[in-house]
This record gives structure tokens, sequence and C-alpha cells, in this order.
């Protein structure tokens, strides 16, 4: 084949799993910011102190480090819970998201970054589990399972989130939240009750994305800035609330990431994160999917 | 955000600007004065680091504060004006005073641009395309290898400077002008047409759009000043320091200070950031002595969001209670 045709193919196949992995740190993003109306920045340094939480259990129980983040995603519920607690209590019972509410994100963004680097220092951690160097090869395509193995995982997590949604009573309240809280009142449902459960299986989200986010690639306390513009990029092109929709936006911006970094190097990925992010904000706000309002 | 929140709720008291203007330039001369009698080239150093948070503070204040609009990337816009002034010099050898204008130009038309595409939608998509602005910064520059790449820039500043008695002092001199002035024209912006029409917005931009303010110039008014006066803040950066590098201008403390100190001092007034960044800035000082940066960042952090979950309208609240 040729080679240029080859790296390309190689480069479209390897942004698709890096777009699964983009799936699992945006799906707790899109379930906060898109359904419940919480623009939660912090959101991927929570993924990343997701990530250093199963570097430690992990290499300390020397268990393979998607195991932990499923194991660990409970404990995680209920930090959600209790950072919903506070939001709610603070900023969103007063009316007061807007600018107190960011500013609170921020903050706490702000602590679990500057904590992490306090608790491990800056340096890279990482945790190799044992297929993390075995590649499957398909003709000229690679498949490494480093990249295959997160991507499945995540993909599986999410497609049981959607089913969750769309089946259950509270996954259809969750849905319903956003829209009319009013509405759910009448139906004899707490809204509050309904948004601090969704809060929570959203950060439960976040931490097993860093589980993810371990297998990949080496973490470090600042990994989670660059993930700010690529996740808030991908729910919005996926239409918000739309989970089939982020992922196809998430797969989609990991082709469009990897190919440009295969073809013009890798620093310049932040680069296409935020030209995409504004792009999407200038001409297309309602989502790749939507229509305009 | 509710009137009674940011906004004084009462009637502003008549300007005086002659007042303000004496005031702050007899303050200035006395702590001109005040760091000559003692001596230690230290308290420039000091000084001059408290008062870019004045400046940043106040650059932040208003957009954040009068217009209610939250500008997270603090530091690419200072660190912006920093690498202009930088490229000005290997480019053409002016100094100081042309860098700092070519900063605030800089980082004037990168609030315009950021503002430009985002601000027609919600207040949320602009806070979340300042807080990716700085990290792709950063790329830039650490790729850029004219301006030093990630080894960063060396700038060789002259011993002496007549009629300042070090390069210090007149570092420390140029911000406080810089500071002053800033202050100054937040405070007139703050009693203002422009002010009334950046509350409006901050109040209710549905109802101030139909009564005829015209919401998106003046936004985006708001947001070319305060990332001018952001660029204004950093340019002078690397003669302070005389090196630059991308990790200290790109520094996480200017992204949270900028937001921290308005907020704790009181956001939406004049004196609130100047209250804030004189407040932290100088604890913060203090403890770089005793306690490790990170330490003091968290810190910082913690501050922010104790107050703003208890004190909504920062130190400022705190008189305008008691009275």
């Amino acid at each position: 084949m040729d080679p240029q045709l080859s790296l390309l193919l190689n480069g479209i196949v390897s942004g698709l799993l890096l777009g699964g992995l983009y799936a699992a740190a945006a799906a707790g993003l899109a379930v906060s910011f898109g359904m419940l109306d919480i623009v939660n920045i912090a959101h991927p340094a929570l993924m990343v102190m997701g990530a250093f939480t199963v570097v430690v259990i992990g290499t300390a129980l020397g268990l393979d480090p998607l195991l932990v983040a499923l194991l660990q995603a409970p404990l995680f519920y209920v930090i959600g819970i209790g950072i919903y607690g506070i939001y709610h209590h603070f900023f969103e019972r007063r009316g007061e998201e807007a600018l107190q509410g960011l500013a609170f994100f921020f903050g706490v963004m702000f602590i679990v970054e500057v904590g992490l680097v306090m608790a491990f220092g800056p340096e890279q951690r990482f945790l190799d589990p044992d297929y993390a160097f075995i590649t499957w090869r398909l003709g000229e395509i690679d498949l490494p399972l480093r990249m295959l193995v997160p991507a499945v995982l995540a993909l599986t997590v999410v497609g049981l989130l959607i089913l969750w949604l769309r089946r259950s009573f509270t996954g259809l309240a969750i849905a319903a939240v956003a829209q009319d809280a009013e509405a759910l009142r009448l139906m004899a449902v707490d809204p509050v009750r309904i948004k601090r459960l969704a809060f929570g299986i959203s950060i439960a989200l976040a931490a097993m994305a860093g589980g993810a986010l371990v297998v990949v690639q080496p973490v470090e306390p600042a990994s989670g800035q660059i993930f700010i513009g690529r996740v808030f990029a991908i729910v919005i092109m996926g239409g918000m609330a739309s989970l089939p929709g982020m992922v196809t936006a998430a797969l989609l911006f990991g082709v469009v990431e990897n190919v440009t970094a295969t073809f013009y190097g890798p620093s310049w990925s932040p680069a296409v994160a935020f030209g995409w992010l504004l792009l999407v904000l200038a001409f297309r706000p309602q989502g790749l999917f939507g229509r305009a309002a | 955000m509710s009137a009674t929140l940011l906004g004084t709720g009462t009637i502003p008291a008549p300007p005086r600007h002659a007042v303000f203007w004496l005031g702050a330039i007899g303050l200035g001369v006395a702590l001109v004065v005040a760091l000559r009698m003692i001596g230690n080239d230290y308290g420039y150093f000091a000084g001059y680091f408290v008062l870019q948070y004045v400046v940043l503070a106040s650059a932040w204040n208003i957009l954040g504060g009068y217009a209610g609009y939250v500008n997270f990337g603090a530091a690419g816009f200072m660190a912006a004006g920093a690498y202009a002034a930088i490229a000005l010099r290997k480019a053409t050898g002016l100094d100081l005073m042309p860098g700092i204008l070519a900063g605030a130009v800089v980082a004037g038309l990168l609030g315009l641009g950021t503002g430009y595409l985002t601000l027609r939608l919600r207040g949320v998509f602009f806070s979340i395309a300042t807080l990716c602005l700085a990290v792709v910064l950063q790329t830039l520059v650490v790729n850029w290898d004219y301006v030093g790449g990630s080894r960063g820039a060396y700038i060789v500043n002259p011993m002496e400077i007549p009629p300042f008695v070090s390069w210090g002092e007149y570092m420390f001199v140029v911000m406080l002008v810089l500071a002053i002035g800033t202050v100054g024209v937040a405070r007139a912006l703050e009693h203002s047409r422009i002010g009334a029409g950046l509350a409006a917005i901050r109040d209710n931009e549905r109802a101030a759009e139909a009564v005829g303010v015209p919401t998106l110039r003046l936004k985006l008014s708001a947001t070319t000043l305060c990332g001018a006066l952001m660029g204004l803040a950093g340019a002078p950066l690397p003669y302070y320091s005389g090196y630059l590098n991308p990790d200290a201008a790109f520094s996480l403390s200017y992204a949270v200070n900028a937001i921290a100190m308005p907020l704790i001092g009181g956001a939406g007034t004049w004196a609130g950031p100047v209250i804030g960044a004189v407040l932290l800035g100088t604890l913060q000082q203090a403890a770089t002595v005793t306690i490790s940066s990170a330490l003091n960042l968290w810190i910082v952090g913690w501050m922010l969001v104790v107050f703003v979950a208890l004190f909504p309208r920062g130190i400022m609240g705190w008189f305008r209670r008691r009275r």
C-alpha cells in the first residue's frame, strides 16, 4: 500500500480509538453540563484526580488500572454528591450560578490540581497493565491494545448509560430535570435529589475516564488543562444533552486531532482542540447535528 | 445576577475625579519616598509584585465585576503582553515603553477576537474559551523559537537609569503609574454611561437589550479593554525579572489571583480589586518566605471558594452592611 495512505488509515483508526477515550472524558460532562446545565469546569481536573487514585491503588494492590477505575467509581460518586451539595446550597439555590458558581468550580479545579502537585509532585505518573505492550495487526492497520481496551470499556460504559437514561424512570427524570424542574415536582419527584444523583454519576464517570487515561498515557497534575477545551468542544458539538451525539463528536474529534498530529506533529494538538472549540462556538453553537434555535 | 449582589443598590455618590486623582498621586509619591528611605531593593520587588496584581485584578473586574462575564484567561492575556514586549525588542530593539504599548495592543486584540467569536452566546461559552486560550497560547509560545521557546528569553537591563536610584525603583515607578492609571480608568468607567450599560448587562442582559443598550458593542469594548489592561500588567514582566520562560509567564498564580482578588475584595466596585490585590498580594509575598509556593496557591484557591460561598460581596460587602 502507498505509505501515505497507510499513514492516513492508521491515523484514522488510532484517532477513533483516541475518540473512545475522549468519549469517556466527555460523558460525565454531557450529563452535568449538557443535561443539568451545571458548568463543571473542574470535570477534567477530577478525571485526573481519578487517574492518580488509580495509579496509587493499582500500584499498591497490583490490580489492573481499568478494574480499579470501576471499583473507585462509587467513591467519586460520593465526592460528586458532596460537590453538588455545596454548589446547590450556596449558588444554585440563590440564583448565583453565573459568576459565583463559575468561580466556585474554578476554585475546585484549582484546589484539585495544586493539591495533586503537593501530594505527588509535578512529575508524570504511569501504571502499565500487561496488555499495554501488545499490538494487534489487521493488514496494514495497527491496533494497539493500550488504546483499544480503554476505548472499548469507555464505549461500553457510555452505551450502558444511554440505555439506563432511556429505560429507567430515574434516567428519564434526569433528562427531564433541566428542561422543566416544575413538571418533575408535580410528578412527586424532587428535582434537587435527581440533580444530586446525576451529578454524582457524572463525577463517577470522570473517575472511570481517569482509569482509561492512565492506560493510554502517563498523567501529571496539569493533564486536565488540555482536556478542558476538548471535552467542552465535544459536548457542545454533540448537541449538549445528546449522548449519541457526544460519542459521534468525540470520535470525529479524535480522528481530526490524530490525523493533524500524524502529519504536522503532536505539539499542535492543543491548538486543534481550541480551534475546534472556537469554530463550533462561532458557527454551530447548537451542535453539529442540531438545528438553529 | 441581582442588583443587590454586586451593585451598590443605591444611587452612587457623584464622582469626585479630582480628589481621587490627587489622592492617588499623593499616595504614589508617598510610597516612592517611603521605599527610598527604607533603601532596600526588596521593597521595590515586593511593591512591583503587589502593584501588578492591582492592574490585573482591576482589569478582570471591568469585565467580570461590571458586566458579569468571567475571564479565566488572565495568565494568557498577561503572557501575551509579556511576549509581545519580548518580540518587539527582538525585532526592533525598542525597549520597555514601546513594549508596554505593544503588549496592551496585542492582548487587547486577543480579547476582541475571543469576544467576537463567543460573546454572542451565553456568557459561559466565553468563559470556557478564555480557559482554553491560555493553554493554546502556551503551546504556541513553547513552539516559537524566536522568543526563546521553552528555554525562555533573557533581557539584559542597564545597571543605572537616572534619576532613579536603581532599576528596581524604575520598574516599581512604572508599575505604580500603570496601576494608578488602571484604577482611575476603572473608577471613571464605573460611574460613566458605559459602566451603567455594563451593570445593566450584568443584572439582566435581555432587559438591557430590550431597552436599547448596545449589549454586544459594550461587551466587546469591555473585553478589549480588559485584555489590553492585562497585557499592560504583563508587558514589563520580562524587564522586571530579566528572564522569562513560558512556565513563569503562564503561571497558574496569575489565573487564580486575577479572579480571587476582585471576588475577595468585592467585585463590581473599583476599590474591591485594589483591596483584594493589596491584601492577597502582600500575604503571598510574605508567605513565600515561609511556605512553599504550591501551598501558597492552594490557600488562595480555598480562600476563593470560601469567599464566593460565604461572602459573595467580598470585603467591600462588610463595609456596606455596617453602614
